[in-house]
């Protein structure tokens, strides 16, 4: 069986080598579990040429990078962090689809060391699939604090691969990783492993269904026995396919698997399961050895961050530091910026003179605003949000409040997606994708959008903590957090569905890699850059263009039932609204235009009070933007509705309070 | 068995459920009965090997008995949650109807009303976990797979099993039994949760918190509703102190 190939993988092999007449582009995929380093790894290997998208009609990220070495030009793809091929999620079917499609020359499949068992058992997966495989065993480091030791030659033996152990995070074992994929890529048609076998009973089968697969010429994708495999196992997409150009082989294979099933007292997709779990068991017993090891450093933080009683305190302690920090070291480096293009240029919004200088002086303007009063306030909270993603600090939290998230028709993961919202909203809308299901992404989403970003908790601190005192300001905060609840909890019950449980890896805690932190921060501000800059550079010259042509104003008087009769507000409220809509802390800066830097001059600290919190939940142009790509122009007016809604529901009842 | 040892049965087993014993007055209490009729059922019961009875320490089910209380315990909430789900009956009233419907139902229409219902897991009223069903089935699939075949075919459990929720920190058991649907099935089968495999809890949050666990050396955090799903024979070593 160790010659079993696939002959049109081998042709497609030969089409790509023809358009690269000089067999010098290679192209290698990382596939393997999430928290095994693979970022890191793809990090190292390419630096900063990276480009980062979608897989096409997919919200699946897709990186990819060069890597130029030995003279070879080399492609590297990173594929999400899976767990099987058994499209169950995105993430597996554009893993599978791609390496079934695009025939990479290696697939290098990242082990996390700690957890063998668990990985081999992707592992086999991707080796049912016949195609050139090398093994990186990584954060050899952690295994080994763990007590765990690898014979690694013993695995590449027992897997028939070549495996290459490694601790990314200190660069050690990536040059061999790069040198040993080429061979194998250079020398593909010898280097196909054997799949791995399972027990004779399921052999059978499987032989059989694949000597029929053969002969009905199904193979130019998928070798004939992973698509026996997956046949037998009730995978959707493979026995639609097969369904359709041979339905005596699916047909074969709804008996077959029924016959394993009847054999075994199982569903065929349980038995194989189970087989390759089996195996995996067997491998990672005969090539790894457990010593005792003492309880690290790391053990003991472990058990304070999950205590019953401790674990709540410390998950408090985190997100309320992470604000600080954000709010203390932003403020800093806002002035820093701020001073620094001041002196480059007034950025005093321009409301005479020709259209054409107007609309420049509000680009000019959205961009000194992003640059001096968002990007400073993100950067440091991406950068802490970064050391407790990576460390494990954030799934211990998630843990900790996955009952708490229940409240909200949510489980625990939800939390990241959230926290992330405290600084941006945008990104994190995009970070809903770590939920599983649709439901549970849009229901996050919603979350998100009440979350008070830095921009809106600009005009919480320049209004209320400055006019009303602080204890105003927490107070609001505190009140936003009883809206995510109280909407959350509604919108819950009236979105059909229902949660899908919280199945989570608590990888172990490890000291972060600066690489890993850096990226991670960068991505989402360059996220931030990419999706929210342009919206609010342009945003805010529409907005200063429309209300220098006087367009505002009717839509001012129109909006003044809500604004002075509703909401209690000074009349120019309505127009500060419409800025705030462009960029949220256009607010605050029109309001000091306007009023002064002293804003009790016109407004009440009560007023204050009322536009910073209806002020701080609507969402802006970029956020409703970012959520109708995401979910569709629906859902998104949806979201939006709810949002405006609230703000003005919540506004309203102050101002009744208040008196105004 | 009669309809009232059974509802003793029930009411023991819910108030051993934390591990304690369950005192005379408790299940007097419970069952609005005097504690003189208590304590000549529990003799009855104790002389038929359901439950271990001393007077004045209270009482525990024998395996056997857990078995059997168990059984009439989850027939009890499953019908709650078919009185509450299908027909729309009241939570104030689910408790009452499923005590006097309960002791009628057969083997066979318990096994078509979970799969009706889609094995349900808490129920409707207070969000009491429904027990496993004592069927030798390894998962909900297979019990939908094999709907022809007769109970006798099927064969029943040789061990009672709890749910992974339910264990303690520290306390170990093998996986025997994995309620719901296809996809968490396939989900956990993934990471690792095949039938027959060990696992250990590690931490329990609180109110109703996830737990995690280890299994083939890797670390989980499950949900309550997932935990709550996974059944497993607990390690005798474990239980034992």
């Amino acid at each position: 069986m160790k010659h079993y190939h696939h002959e049109t993988g081998l042709r497609n092999r030969a089409r790509n080598r023809h358009a690269q007449p000089h067999g010098r582009h290679l192209t290698f995929a990382l596939a393997g579990n999430a928290n095994v380093g693979k970022s890191v790894i793809f990090n190292h290997l390419t630096g900063a040429r990276q480009s980062i998208g979608n897989w096409p009609g997919k919200t699946v990220e897709r990186a990819t990078g060069t890597l130029r070495v030995d003279g070879y030009d080399i492609t590297i793809v990173d594929l999400p962090g899976i767990y099987s091929l058994s499209t169950f999620s995105q993430e597996e079917l554009v893993s599978r689809e791609y390496i079934a499609h695009e025939k990479p020359d290696v697939v290098i499949n990242i082990i996390g060391a700690p957890v063998l068992e668990r990985n081999l058992f992707f592992t086999l997966q991707l080796l049912e699939m016949g195609i050139p495989v090398v093994v990186c065993l990584n954060q050899m480091d952690i295994a080994a604090k763990q007590g765990i030791e690898i014979d690694s030659a013993r695995l590449a033996a027992m897997l028939g691969v070549e495996v290459v152990p490694a601790v990314a995070t200190a660069g050690r074992g990536i040059q061999e990783l790069i040198a040993t994929a080429i061979k194998v890529g250079e020398n593909f048609r010898r280097n196909i492993p054997g799949p791995p076998r399972y027990g004779e009973k399921l052999e059978g089968v499987i032989g059989e269904l694949s000597a029929l697969i053969t002969s009905a010429g199904l193979t130019e994708e998928y070798p004939s026995r992973f698509l026996a495999i997956k046949l037998l196992e009730g995978d959707n997409a493979i026995t639609g396919a097969i369904s359709q150009r041979a339905p005596q082989v699916a047909e074969a294979a709804r008996r077959l698997s029924q016959e394993i099933a009847a054999a075994c007292d199982q569903p065929a997709f349980m038995v194989i399961t189970a087989e390759r779990y089996a195996l995996a068991s067997r491998i990672a017993r005969e090539v790894q050895q457990k010593k005792a090891a003492r309880p690290s450093l790391a053990d003991r933080l472990d058990r304070i961050a999950t205590h019953k009683v401790y674990g709540y305190i410390f998950s408090l302690l985190v997100l309320a530091g992470l604000l600080a920090w954000t709010f203390t070291v932003g403020a800093y480096l806002s002035e820093l910026l701020a001073q620094a293009f001041s002196f480059l240029s007034p950025v005093e919004p321009q409301f005479t003179g020709s259209l054409w200088s107007i609309a420049l002086n509000g680009l000019y303007g959205g961009f000194v605003a992003g640059v001096t009063l968002v990007v400073p306030y993100v950067i440091p909270f991406y950068l802490v949000l970064a050391v407790l993603e990576d460390s494990g600090i954030l799934t211990r939290i998630a843990f900790m409040l996955d009952s708490a998230m229940h409240q909200i028709g949510l489980h625990g993961k939800a939390i990241i997606p959230i926290i992330l919202g405290y600084g941006c909203n945008v990104p994190a809308i995009y970070g809903t994708r770590i939920m599983a299901s649709r439901r549970e992404r849009v229901l996050t989403a919603l979350a998100i959008t009440f979350a008070p970003c830095t921009a809106r908790t600009i005009i919480i601190l320049g209004m209320v903590a400055t006019f009303a005192g602080i204890h105003w300001a927490l107070a609001l905060y505190a009140l936003n957090l009883l809206i995510i609840l109280g909407v959350g909890k509604i919108a819950a019950r009236i979105t059909p569905g229902e949660l899908t449980g919280l199945i989570m890896e608590m990888h172990a805690f490890k000291v972060p890699s600066p690489r890993v932190i850096f990226n991670q921060t960068w991505a989402h501000t360059r996220s931030l850059i990419i999706t929210v800059f342009p919206i609010y550079i342009i945003g805010s010259a529409a907005v200063q263009l429309a209300y220098a042509l006087g367009w505002l104003e009717p839509v001012n008087r129109a909006m003044s039932f809500l604004t002075s009769g509703w909401l209690g507000l000074p009349l120019l409220a309505g127009t500060l609204l419409i800025f705030g809509a462009a960029r949220k802390e256009l607010i605050l800066l029109r309001a000091v235009a306007l009023a002064g830097s002293d804003l009790l001059t016109v407004f009440s600290r009560e007023q204050l009070i009322v536009l910073a919190l209806v002020g701080a939940i609507y969402p802006c142009f970029a956020t409703a933007g970012v959520l109708t790509r995401e979910f569709g122009g629906k859902t998104a007016w949806a979201i939006i509705g709810s949002n405006l809604a609230v703000a003005l529901i919540i506004g309203g009842v102050f101002a009744r309070i208040f008196g105004l | 068995m009669s309809a009232s040892s059974e509802e003793y049965m029930e009411a023991i087993y819910a108030l051993t459920q934390n591990g304690r014993r369950a005192s005379t007055s408790e299940i007097s209490r419970r069952l609005d009965v005097s504690p003189a009729s208590v304590t000549e059922m529990l003799k009855k019961l104790a002389d038929s090997g359901y439950v271990n009875y001393s007077p004045y320490q209270g009482v525990t089910l024998t395996p056997e008995g857990t078995r059997l209380a168990g059984k009439m315990v989850r027939r009890h909430r499953l019908l709650e949650r078919f009185l509450h789900d299908l027909l729309k009956i009241g939570n104030d009233r689910v408790h009452k109807e499923a005590c006097e419907m309960e002791h009628a139902l057969s083997d066979e229409t318990e096994r078509a009303l979970c799969q009706t219902l889609h094995a349900p897991s808490k129920c409707p009223d207070d969000a009491a976990l429904i027990p496993a069903c004592d069927l030798a089935f390894s998962s909900c699939a297979e019990c939908r797979r094999f709907r022809g075949k007769n109970l006798e075919e099927i064969g029943r459990r040789d061990a009672n099993l709890v749910c992974v929720g339910s264990l303690g920190e520290n306390q170990e058991g093998t996986v025997a039994f994995i309620r719901g649907d296809n996809r968490t099935l396939r989900r956990l089968l993934d990471m690792g949760l095949t039938p027959g495999t060990r696992l250990k809890v590690l931490r329990v949050a609180p109110l109703g918190g996830p737990v995690e666990i280890e299994v083939r050396g890797s670390r989980l955090a499950l949900g309550d509703e997932i935990a709550c799903n996974i059944f497993v024979k607990k390690d005798e070593a474990a239980t034992a102190f």
